[in-house]
């Protein structure tokens, strides 16, 4: 009866799944293009870099590595705090 | 963690220049090639994680100290939110040192070009303090992991 149940939802989850995969877009022509447009054509004036994802990582949405980093910071406080009774 | 053998030893010693030079490569490049701060941060700590594991965490203890790993960290975090703040004057995270002509101050190029180093703004030094935070935070990940194992293990002998 189990195994009845488990195979029906596996077939509706994977027939969803194709459903979506055939549908899908296909790659490099998303819906809306303003935006990568935006950064393709002014990242390297507006910033001087060459690597945009770096322009856009570090400029464009510097709160978003400014949130990374502190999670970073965050896990290593945690490790510490986790291990602090061990000594030498 | 027990030091492994001689020939592990003597590759690691080897290596370990080569891993931390590309590391520091891809951290300061990252304006220009693919990379930044974190990758080349991961680089760098798995460098560290080579030496703890070939020479075991007794050993590594000489020239992998957790005390300046973590000041290390604290400081370049702060710097990076220093280097956020510098922009202030017209926005939080603003980029006032591109193209301006003094640091890293060069236009760039536009289009396909082979780089300059001189480019960027405030880019390469978010780059330089997120790659310093990154290492730092992994190598005392790893360190005090060691560190844990260790007592774990002495604690289940015993």
């Amino acid at each position: 009866m189990k195994k009845i149940i488990f195979a029906v939802a596996f077939l509706i989850f994977f027939s969803f799944l194709m459903v979506s995969a055939i549908n899908m877009r296909t790659f490099g022509e998303p819906t809306i293009t303003k935006m990568d447009d935006y950064f393709i054509e002014n990242a390297q004036k507006e910033t001087g870099a060459n690597n945009v994802v770096t322009s856009i990582v570090f400029d464009y949405r510097g709160f978003d590595t400014l949130g990374e980093a502190t999670v970073l910071f965050t896990a290593v406080v945690g490790v510490v705090a986790l291990f602090r009774g061990v000594k030498k | 963690m027990k030091e492994m053998s001689k020939i592990v030893k003597t590759v690691a010693n080897f290596v370990y220049g080569f891993i931390l030079i590309y590391g520091f490569y891809i951290i300061v490049h990252g304006h220009l090639t693919p990379g930044g701060g974190f990758q080349g941060g991961a680089v760098t700590a798995s460098a560290f994680a080579l030496i703890l594991v070939s020479y075991g965490s007794v050993n590594s203890k000489k020239f992998l100290k957790k005390d300046i790993f973590s000041l290390f960290e604290s400081f370049g975090l702060t710097l990076f939110i220093l280097l956020a703040f510098s922009g202030l004057g017209i926005t939080f995270f603003y980029n006032f040192l591109a193209n301006y002509g003094s640091w890293f101050g060069d236009a760039a190029v536009i289009g396909v070009n082979p780089g300059n180093m001189n480019t960027g703004g405030l880019i390469p030094l978010m780059n330089m303090a997120v790659g310093l935070e990154v290492l730092s935070a992994l190598g005392v990940i790893v360190l005090i992991m060691a560190k844990g194992a260790e007592f774990t293990r002495k604690k289940e002998n015993s």
